[in-house]
């Protein structure tokens, strides 16, 4: 049952080579819904990655009772109980940035990420390991929205974090709500395109 | 295969008499009348309409009539303009009316004889329904407009079959876990001021609607459990599924409202995937750039069919 990757493996895997946004392509509502700027991006990520640590850390500490057969309802009840606390906590302390993310905190216990994560790894491995691992998925998801929001916001409006940068709008189609879809999609050929140029060349080195 | 498109005509049938009976309703249910005013509906957004039992000669100035909608009685409008069509009394308005509200309108004389007269417009409760379906069906489409779902609307949607079934699924679960959410905010939360438990109480009542759809499926029709079995657990993963009953709890609705809009919600589903399987399943004989294969395109064209779905914005019923 022991796990033979090390705590920076962990992290780093979740952050690279299985990103969820770009290279698992789950929870790809709030990438296409909610990365309009960098602001809403970095705060969906940070609320992600809290409800990933403790709901990965509550199920690695509980997995030992909870039987197979239900565990599907536990795994949902219990990322709604860490999205309930983050979206009283938002609303209280962050009422603007929370009335602008709107439904998709709610949201959240809906992401496969989280589930995914719970059902693969933390039901079976130690909860330090399971902590680590959801901190690298956490921060994967944040990178990816951070990432779609800088492009959609740099290049729709010309800002980073509300900073005019360029004073000019270059593609203001890119923070059209439609177009969430257009800039994942080119942002995942990209990286596509990327790897297989990486892989290319190591494969001439060699 | 012909097993599933039945299951499709079934549904397709189902949606199409569902239509029939509100659109008949529509057009003969109108509003109620009051003697001179024989009927009484909204025209277009800013407009009020009332058509009178004989042709108005000297129309009266629009500052004569006073409007305002019934729950707010204090806010009082005035028409910007008005004018008569033979039998019919058209009220312009500058501003767009708010006409989920029903409206009173408070007329002066029209024809000499006639006593000032007040009468209510409403939209007909069919016709409301019948928007609620539209709504989040096309106009609000879960999947193009709201980007909800998107997991396993990409998931599912490589081949038409299992697009299909999923969609039937996912509508079946929709409704049923939609008209428990309702019951549970509606007799248990609201009273007792438990608002707060919303996202526990029906992400809970989700996976137990679909925990026992798969118990009592797998033992009474292990046939169609095969066929559908494997969607049942990617429902919980949806976020369409607590997207609606979160809507249901915020707009107040009842029960038959809240019915519709898992109707027109799961039946959104249900269409985006089955547009989408189609397209992805002439993707793969066409010969895209190495980078662009798999989910990048899937994005692209879904992409394509949110704007197509903006086509759908400027639709309203009245």
């Amino acid at each position: 049952m022991s796990n033979e990757l090390s705590k920076g493996a962990l992290i780093s895997r979740g952050i690279l080579s299985q990103n969820p946004v770009f290279k698992l392509a789950l929870s790809m509502c709030p990438a296409v819904g909610m990365s309009t700027t960098v602001m809403n991006g970095l705060m969906l990520g940070v609320a992600v990655l809290f409800v990933q640590i403790f709901s990965s850390l509550t199920i690695s500490l509980f997995k030992n009772w909870i039987h197979p057969r239900i565990r599907i309802p536990t795994y949902t009840l219990t990322i709604a109980t860490w999205v309930t606390v983050i979206d009283l906590v938002l609303a209280a302390v962050f009422p603007g940035a929370y009335a602008q993310m709107g439904i998709f905190i709610k949201l959240i216990v809906a992401f496969a990420i989280i589930t995914m994560r719970l059902e693969t790894f933390a039901c079976k491995e130690s909860p330090s390991d399971s902590f680590f691992d959801a901190v690298g998925m956490g921060l994967g998801f944040m990178v990816g929205m951070v990432a779609i929001g800088f492009v959609r916001e740099l290049l729709g409006s010309g800002t980073v974090f509300g900073y005019d940068l360029l004073g000019f709008k270059p593609f203001l189609f890119f923070i059209l709500p439609c177009a969430g879809f257009f800039v994942v999609g080119l942002m995942m050929a990209f990286f596509n395109w990327i790897e297989a140029r990486y892989r290319e060349r190591m494969a001439q080195k060699s | 295969m012909s097993k599933k498109t039945r299951d499709i005509l079934i549904v397709l049938g189902a949606a199409v008499v569902i239509f029939g009976v509100t659109a008949l309703i529509m057009l003969f249910g109108g509003g109620n009348s009051d003697g001179f005013v024989t009927s009484q509906t909204f025209g277009q957004t800013n407009e009020i309409v009332l058509t009178t039992a004989q042709p108005v000669k000297d129309v009266p100035s629009a500052e004569a009539f006073t409007v305002f909608e019934e729950n707010d009685p204090d806010i009082q409008m005035h028409p910007a303009s008005v004018s008569a069509d033979g039998k019919a009394l058209k009220l312009t308005f500058a501003e767009p009316l708010n006409q989920d509200n029903p409206h009173m309108v408070k007329a002066p004389e029209l024809v000499p004889g006639v006593g000032p007269l007040s009468v209510e417009v409403s939209r007909s409760y069919w016709g409301y329904l019948l928007s609620i379906l539209i709504s989040a069906l096309l106009i609000n489409n879960y999947v193009f407009t709201k980007y909800l779902g998107l997991c396993v609307f990409m998931g599912t949607s490589k081949r038409k079959s299992t697009a299909t079934g999923m969609g039937i699924v996912f509508m079946i679960v929709m409704l049923v876990s939609a008209v428990m959410s309702w019951l549970v905010n509606r007799y248990v939360l609201v009273p007792y001021h438990l608002d707060f438990l919303q996202v526990v109480v029906f992400i809970g009542l989700v996976s137990l609607t679909v925990q026992a759809v798969d118990t009592i499926l797998r033992k009474i029709n292990p046939i169609l459990f095969n066929a559908f079995g494997v969607f049942l657990v990617l429902v919980i993963a949806n976020c369409i599924i607590i997207a609606v009953p979160l809507y249901m709890a915020s707009n107040q609705y009842n029960l038959i409202e809240t019915v519709m809009l898992a109707l027109g919600a799961g039946g959104g589903f249900l269409l985006a995937l089955y547009l989408m399987s189609s397209v992805r399943e002439r993707l793969e004989l066409a010969q895209i750039p190495e980078s662009f294969k798999g989910l990048p395109i899937a994005f692209i064209v879904a992409g394509q069919f949110a704007l197509a779905f903006l086509g759908f914005s400027g639709l309203q019923i009245h």
